[in-house]
């Protein structure tokens, strides 16, 4: 055969569910994946929300290897010395069907990767993806390891440096305050001992953010996922922000600093470092994405840009896996007329924007620059730490009445600043 | 407690299948590029450092593929690729 309906580059979760999708409408679909296997060269926070794309792939999720259903959610402003934490966890989040689950993506990823296979598609690891074959101003195929293989279309899920969408004119090279760099580590530790030490049964799980310290006021927080057997603990850190100005210390000693934390420490005591790895996360959501489609060619995924951090949580992995079922979609719409050129692969833009994906982009699109609003990350954790520093505090002498101590913090200066900040957060 | 940990030691823990040649490589003549200088900072792998004579330079063994500083120095100083296929970092976990 000399020439793929459709070629997929990447086997995450954009590229596996773009196959899974065009799976069973007998088409010559060939995935390709730089790493070993699918998922060698993915990381995650991280946790996947399940409600928006259950019905997207429809008996997937019964075997899906899902780490552990998350029923507490977690906040900390992390001050210099104290820190505040909210925990809130309801009754919803214990019954069926279950909202979000902790994931590993090595295990994940390799599994749906089985499955797509086990419908028929070939997944090709270890090979590199190098360039598109641009014939006639459309894309024609990929170049992979000196060889050239055709297509009508390519489907390009290679990840948040999408070398692909760049060579193909999609997008230029990223800007450094749209993105962001996860470090993490995923800490072994027995699963008997993560119930205990957080308050969970069975396979339930919590998900906790930090603010504050844990990226010395810089735009970004710690993380942590309690996984079946293991805790995924790590920062992200704005990269943008990072450059501005100096940062005190290099980013893996945050990751130190923020596991030394006595909040922190005895929650991973006893547990072991297996894995340390280290991911680049989209942060510039509605206005930093990418071209969506050229001629022969989609792009889905954090290669798309389709990550989107809407301050209580940041998400990409449910967007990957929706955006490679309507770029399927769009494609299989192609194939009936048989043009590949942008204005029939357009009508993946309008799938997107009818389905939760865009719409979540378009209604958090000043997600972005309310939340790198400094003072989330250094004056309010400081300014509520201090406070309930004092409502705390027993002295030797009387305990100072509570209203006084609240106006001490909360003064008429402050309460207007708070406002002013409350009115950029209704933009979201 | 748990004794702070290395950055070698970690790496240490991941599985990383030889590259044949840099899958990065400082252009030639940037080496003293302030561009560059970000990376010393952000690098999660601690691979960028500066020797006696200013310039920069990269040791890639432990690179794990963020894009962090293709990012922050750009393309005009560093000549970036992702490794050949099969070769690089291989999450375990992910």
């Amino acid at each position: 055969m000399d020439k793929f309906d459709v070629i997929i580059v990447g086997a995450g979760l954009a590229g596996l569910g773009a196959a899974y999708t065009l799976a069973d409408h007998d088409l010559e679909v060939l995935v390709l994946e730089r790493g070993d296997y699918p998922g060698a060269k993915n990381v995650t926070g991280g946790r996947l929300y399940i409600n928006p794309i259950r019905d997207l792939f429809p008996g997937l999720w019964e075997n899906a290897p899902l780490e552990r259903f998350i029923t507490h959610e977690g906040v900390t402003l992390m001050a210099k010395e104290r820190s505040v934490t909210l925990d809130y966890s309801g009754n919803e989040l214990r019954q069926e069907p279950l909202q979000s689950y902790s994931v590993l993506r090595s295990k994940f990823d390799r599994w749906l990767a089985e499955q797509v296979e086990n419908k028929g598609i070939m997944v090709l690891s270890k090979t590199r993806v190098d360039d598109v074959i641009k014939e006639n101003g459309n894309v024609a195929g990929v170049l992979a390891g000196g060889d050239e293989l055709r297509a009508d279309v390519v489907i390009a899920c290679d990840g948040v440096i999408s070398l692909l969408a760049e060579k193909s004119g999609l997008r230029p090279p990223g800007a450094p305050h749209d993105y962001a760099v996860g470090i993490k580590e995923v800490i072994a530790l027995d699963s008997g001992v993560i119930n205990e030490r957080f308050n969970l049964e069975g396979t339930e799980g919590t998900a906790r953010l930090f603010v504050g310290e844990v990226t010395k006021g810089k735009f970004g927080g710690g993380f942590l996922y309690t996984n079946r057997e293991s805790l995924s603990l790590g920062i992200v850190i704005g990269i943008g922000d990072a450059m501005d100005y100096t940062l005190p210390v290099e980013v893996p000693l945050l990751l130190e600093a923020f596991k030394s934390r006595p909040e922190i420490a005895p929650l991973i005591k006893g547990g072991s470092t297996v894995e340390y790895s280290a991911h680049v996360i989209p942060e510039g959501g509605f206005k930093a994405l990418g071209n969506l489609c050229g001629n022969g060619i989609l792009v889905a995924g954090d290669a798309a840009g389709l990550a989107l951090n809407i301050g209580f949580t940041v998400r990409g992995m449910e967007y990957a896996m929706a955006s490679g079922y309507f770029a399927a979609r769009a494609v299989l719409k192609a194939k009936e007329t048989g043009n590949f050129h942008a204005e029939t692969l357009r009508v993946y833009k309008r799938f997107l924007e009818e389905s939760f994906v865009l719409q979540d982009f378009i209604n958090f699109q000043k997600s972005p620059a309310v939340l790198s609003n400094p003072r989330f990350f250094t004056h309010y954790p400081e300014l509520v730490g201090n406070l309930m520093k004092d409502v705390y505090t027993v002295p030797e002498g009387p305990k100072s009445r509570l209203f006084p101590i609240f106006r001490k913090h909360m003064t008429p200066g402050e309460l207007w600043a708070i406002v002013k900040d409350l009115k950029h957060f209704s933009k979201i | 407690m748990t004794e702070p940990m290395d950055l070698k030691a970690k790496l240490g823990l991941d599985v990383f299948k030889p590259v044949r040649e840099p899958h990065i490589k400082i252009r030639p003549g940037r080496e003293k590029d302030p561009r560059l200088k970000p990376a010393l900072r952000l690098c999660p792998a601690g691979l960028y450092s500066e020797n006696e004579k200013g310039e920069i330079v990269l040791t890639i063994d432990g690179c794990l593929e963020c894009g962090t500083c293709r990012l922050a120095c750009g393309t005009e100083v560093l000549d970036w690729n992702y490794p050949e296929g099969g070769t690089g970092v291989q999450f375990r976990f992910g």
